[in-house]
């Protein structure tokens, strides 16, 4: 094993991951037009496991302690344990009742305090997105806050010299960037394949004292700067899409028939022509 | 590396007991589950005879989630249209030691492991053990893939029937055809108020029914049915040899099963809302894996303590009792210097002190008994064409009851000798 | 290093702003799309229309780019500018904005754009609403800004409304870009931003383009052929091809079957991928996320070929076969082929391998 940084303590990295209701799951209350989001399973969203993994990668390659930190109310804690089971050391849950409505630039102003709390941190890595909000915005807006060299969109990252490699996957092709360390990368979805807790994992959550609650005064977080009222922006409506109704034939069975019943009907549509 | 006094694996009754007991005797204890949580992985219902809940935790009756105590027996011989059922009912049978009553393993087995747990054993479901960690001929803990391990002086295997850690330790061999027989439960939803009336229960009384004869198609086995609050427990437990060569599947035979008349009229209108399938050890004593070694001890299915002589289901009870008694065998070796096999050796007579074995012995004959074919299809045939002669009056004058019998029997293809000779092994089997 | 604009001096933020992005001496479509919806904007709000165009060398780009409807183009000319580099691309656009004050500035909601956006926004400390589809001037004269939420199942109205400048970033492909007008007159303004080269934190080691087969585009076809991965190995992609070839389509993928290496990310479908709007959209093997029914439900017509009859895309389907592409891809070809050539029962020339 290699210990990297300044030849002293193994890299510390940071990992942001948010719990998110299961995407799949969501549907559109057909009344009230709005999300029905209770009794929704939540996961880590996804694209934060896939960071997280790379975490856990780095970490199996070189000396290193990752950190989890989440952003959010306590039932976040699941989402966290889970991290923990999976491999990573410890967790900082950052959670407040003024923090409620945040949007991204509160979001990414709190995590960066809480990172700077944290202290010692080599790299920090995001999802690429959030299933909920998906803006992409919070991993660049911490780089932003903290003044960090970022690299996003990554599905890989290597530590060489004491220098982070990512491979960005940019509009017309794949890029490999190098970076100083601290830096900030933000991950792809579905660039690897997320570990599973482990038993040793597991017993570590049963015995406690992995996840950290720090509210906004622990942190030193300014109450003007955060929650609803000091977001910038604010969802005035959501209006639920009508998508045009759809014929909605299904043909099973005999794939011949099958076929031929559907080419008949986008021939009848003028969808093709003979 | 974590380390604990004691590992058990498997959070079913044998587990979730042997856990408990561990954790109140002051082993650090860990309960490991592969299921998201106890007994989603389990046969979903049936009923559990309470005595050993009894000892195990006195009071269980306050919060035990029971579904109802079982006031009635019955025993039901089929034929393809027909039935034959005999009834017992007693007060008696739901009260005090004695009682039996139906559950929902879901329910009551993360019952069990709460009980567990609030006696100080950490448990950890969602991980599947793989393999134990053996090193210098013993047991040192248990190994999950890809390379995590965690150690304990002690290993209980309450895996249940599957058996796969047993094997690996060389405790036990691979099981053959007829030694297993194959079990289905169907759980059926219907409103509480319509499984009361239809069985004229009461509130929180139950029913239990064994069927014979044409329930297993006339293989090895046999069916059963009872009352929970809302739901009705059916099922098969029928021998894996006869299926096979029979070359029938299991479902196929439960889906005739859960059409005979006899049947529907208790399940009518019904929704099937869950179906499993498990393996029943049909080992009997004389059978039975090799219980402890070096670091590690069997307790329940795995170590194939369960009895099922036809008329009477046991599994759960003595699954209970014998992780007690592992429980109190580690203790005897704590205090004897180790979890060495010799000091662990005190199992049996634990287990012996709880009944465990004595009742195995006493029903040992039972699998044999169960081999006897003309138990489940020629006599409940006798019976039934007894029965509709004794019924069927249709002007053509009755005969004696007695030449009924004689008649009925010699046609039968059975000589009376041999006849004789299967009800006396089945009276002294029972 | 943040400094928040705040409704104070709201009214002193003034025109429109499009981020412009250039590729090999040529404007990104994002771009001319974006100059467009912005050109709508800027005239509701009797604004000026202005584009931003950090780089080096790109006069010639700053004049293509007035053809399209800019009244000026502010151009930042710097080495380091050279490529899109993230912490130098914020520094410009904060300093410029700072300067300015715009009250509206839009990006393409491309790789570059996001990235450059989240810095920014939090460096300025103001809204930001990613992935716009849909702009309007509320009555109060704010910008609302309509996006997809939760993969597309329903459009959130986001308002920014004490802070200024309101930014969003524009999903590619939902706004039609006007045509070119070589003739079209406009201002260019050079500004300086200092920068140093500490400016430049991170190094660009090795670019490997994705290939262009020069095939159709998926978002330029009437016709898109689209496999998921249920196709289960990159060579059954030549299956789809085959099909669409005889539809004259294009063949698009899920990220799965991206993610996976079968196909190049330039063909993927969704929110993350492009958004397609053709007469016909042939699914097969993709079980429809909410993040691919982003990028294709306003197709016309939803053709739906998978194995599982609960996949969830058969929701939105016109039409759905239930079965084995394997089976129903080569009989669809056979079918279409007789059709074509009339002679009943022909073999369909398949690539060997499949399968
Ligand atoms: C159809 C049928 C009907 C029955 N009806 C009755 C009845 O009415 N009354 C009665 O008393 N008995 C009945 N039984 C028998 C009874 O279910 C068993 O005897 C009893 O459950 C045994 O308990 P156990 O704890 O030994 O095993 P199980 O209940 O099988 O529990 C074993 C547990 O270990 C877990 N496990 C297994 N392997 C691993 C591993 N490698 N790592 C982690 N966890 C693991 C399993 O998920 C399971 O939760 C019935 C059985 C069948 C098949
Ligand atoms: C932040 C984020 C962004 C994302 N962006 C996008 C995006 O832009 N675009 C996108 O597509 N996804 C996106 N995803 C991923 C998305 O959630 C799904 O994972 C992905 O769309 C699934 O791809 P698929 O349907 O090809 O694969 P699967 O979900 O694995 O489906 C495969 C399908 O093939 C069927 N099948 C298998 N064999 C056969 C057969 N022989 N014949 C017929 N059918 C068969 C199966 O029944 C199944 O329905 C995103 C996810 C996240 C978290
Ligand atoms: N509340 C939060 N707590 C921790 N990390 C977050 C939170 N919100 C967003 N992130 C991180 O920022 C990334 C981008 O989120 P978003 O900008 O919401 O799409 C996510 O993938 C997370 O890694």
């Amino acid at each position: 094993m290699s210990v990297l940084v300044s030849g002293m303590r193994p890299m510390r990295i940071i990992v942001c991951i948010k719990q998110v209701p299961k995407a799949q799951e969501l549907q559109v209350d057909p009344v009230t037009q709005t999300l029905k989001r209770v009794g929704v399973p939540s996961e880590i969203n996804p694209p934060d496991a896939n960071a997280l993994e790379i975490a856990l990668t780095l970490k199996d390659r070189h000396a290193a302690e990752v950190v989890v930190l989440s952003m959010g109310p306590t039932s976040f804690d699941e989402s966290l344990e889970r991290a923990i089971a999976m491999g990573a050391d410890r967790s900082v849950l950052l959670t407040d009742r003024i923090l409620g409505g945040s949007d991204t630039v509160p979001t990414a102003y709190a995590l960066s305090e809480t990172i700077q709390k944290i202290g010692g941190y080599d790299l920090i890595l995001t999802g690429e997105e959030t299933t909920d909000a998906s803006t992409g915005h919070v991993g660049p807006g911490i780089a932003g806050h903290l003044a960090l060299p970022q690299i996003t969109y990554v599905s890989e990252v290597q530590i060489v010299d004491g220098t982070v490699r990512a491979r960005r996957t940019a509009e017309d092709g794949t890029e490999w960037w190098q970076t100083k360390m601290p830096s900030l990368c933000t991950v792809n979805f579905g660039c690897n394949k997320p570990r599973s807790p482990t038993l040793t994992g597991k017993i570590r959550v049963k015995r406690g004292g992995v996840i950290a609650h720090w509210s906004c005064a622990d942190v030193g977080i300014d109450p003007k700067k955060v929650g609803l009222f000091n977001s910038p922006t604010i969802v005035a409506k959501v209006d639920t899409i009508r998508l045009p109704p759809r014929a909605g034939r299904m043909f099973s069975g005999d794939a011949r028939e099958s076929v031929r019943a559907l080419l008949d009907a986008l021939i009848r549509d003028r969808v093709i022509v003979p | 590396m974590e380390r604990f006094d004691a590992i058990v694996v498997g959070a079913g009754p044998a587990g979730s007991s042997a856990a408990l007991t561990l954790a109140r005797k002051g082993f650090s204890t860990l309960l490991v589950e592969r299921g998201r949580s106890p007994g989603v992985k389990g046969m979903f219902g049936g009923r559990i005879y309470s005595w050993a809940l009894h000892d195990l935790l006195p009071d269980w009756a306050k919060d035990c989630p029971v579904e109802r105590f079982v006031v009635r027996e019955n025993l039901a011989f089929l034929t393809e249209d027909a039935s034959l059922a005999i009834s017992y009912d007693s007060p008696k049978l739901g009260q005090g030691r004695a009682s039996s009553f139906t559950a929902l393993r879901a329910k009551f087995d993360a019952w069990l492991a709460k009980k567990a747990q609030e006696a100080g054993a950490m448990l950890v479901t969602g991980i599947r053990v793989d393999d134990l960690w053996r090193e210098d001929g013993r047991v040192r803990g248990v190994l999950v893939a890809p390379k995590d391990r965690v150690g304990a002086d002690l290993v209980v295997i309450a895996e249940g029937a599957t058996s796969i850690l047993t094997r690996a330790a060389g405790l036990k061999r691979d099981l053959e055809p007829r030694e297993v027989s194959v079990g289905v439960k169907e759980t059926i939803e219907l409103p509480v108020e319509t499984i009361q009336e239809r069985f004229g229960l009461g509130e929180k009384e139950g029913a239990a029914f064994v069927f014979a004869g044409q329930a297993s198609l006339g293989l090895r086995g046999g069916g059963f049915l009872y009352t929970n609050q809302s739901s009705i427990s059916l099922g098969l437990v029928v021998s894996s040899e006869d299926l096979s060569r029979k070359k029938i599947e299991i479902q196929e035979v439960q889906n005739r099963f859960r059409l005979h008349p006899a049947v529907q009229r208790w399940i009518r209108g019904g929704k099937v809302v869950e179906y499993s399938a498990h393996l029943v050890p049909e080992l009997g004593a004389g059978m039975m894996p090799r219980l402890w070694g070096e670091g590690v001890l069997v307790a329940g299915d795995a170590a194939g303590f369960l009895i099922n002589n036809g008329y009477t289901f046991r599994g759960v009870d003595l699954a209970i009792a014998s992780g007690v008694a592992a429980a109190e065998a580690a203790e005897a070796a704590r205090a004897a210097g180790g979890m060495s096999a010799a000091n662990l050796a005190g199992y049996e007579k634990f287990l012996r002190a709880r009944n465990v074995l004595t009742d195995l012995e006493r029903f040992r004959r039972a699998p044999l008994y169960m081999k006897n074919e003309r138990l489940f299809d020629v006599y409940p045939r006798l019976l039934m064409e007894i029965a509709e002669r004794l019924y069927t009056v249709d002007g053509s004058g009755k005969p004696r009851l007695a030449d009924i019998i004689l008649e009925e029997a010699t046609s039968a293809d059975v000589p009376k000798l041999k006849m004789l000779l299967d009800l006396l092994q089945g009276a002294r089997s029972m | 290093m943040t400094d928040g604009h705040i409704l104070e001096d709201k009214s002193h933020f003034h025109g429109v702003w499009v981020f412009l992005e250039g590729r090999a001496g040529q404007l990104r479509d994002v771009s001319t799309q974006l100059i467009g919806e912005g050109r709508r904007l800027a005239d509701l709000r009797g604004t000026p229309l202005t584009g931003i165009l950090p780089g080096h060398d790109v006069d010639a780009l700053a004049r293509e780019a007035i053809g399209y409807g800019l009244d000026r183009v502010i151009v930042v000319d710097d080495p380091i500018l050279e490529i899109y580099r993230s912490r130098p691309f914020a520094e410009v656009m904060a300093q410029l904005i700072r300067r300015q004050k715009p009250e509206i500035v839009l990006f393409g909601a491309s790789k570059n754009g996001r990235d450059l956006g989240g810095r920014l926004h939090a460096i300025l400390e103001t809204g930001l609403a990613a992935d716009c589809v849909k702009f309007d001037i509320d009555p109060e004269g704010n910008l609302d800004m309509i996006r997809p939420s939760f993969g597309g199942k329903s459009l959130a109205h986001i308002l920014c409304k004490k802070h200024r400048p309101q930014m969003a970033s524009v999903r590619r492909n939902v706004f039609v870009a006007p045509p070119h007008n070589p003739d079209r007159r406009g201002e260019i303004l050079h500004e300086r931003v200092e920068l140093s080269p500490k400016d430049v934190d991170a190094t660009l080691l090795e670019f490997d383009e994705f290939t262009k087969d020069g095939g159709l585009r998926p978002e330029e076809a009437d016709i898109v052929v689209s496999g998921g991965y249920g196709l289960g190995d990159p060579k059954n992609f030549q299956l789809l091809q085959a099909l669409a070839d005889r539809l004259g389509g294009a063949i698009a993928a899920s990220r799965k079957a991206v993610d996976s290496g079968w196909v190049p990310k330039t063909l993927q479908v969704g929110q993350t991928g492009m958004t397609v709007r053709p007469k016909l959209y042939i699914a097969v093997g993709i079980s429809g996320a909410v993040q691919h029914l982003a990028g294709m439900q306003e197709s016309d017509k939803i053709v739906v070929i998978n194995i599982d009859p609960k996949a969830p895309l058969f929701e939105i389907a016109d039409y759905g076969i239930v079965g084995d592409l394997f089976e129903v891809v080569p009989e669809l070809i056979r079918q279409l082929d007789a059709l074509k050539g009339g002679e009943v029962g022909a073999q369909p020339t398949l690539p060997a391998e499949v399968r």
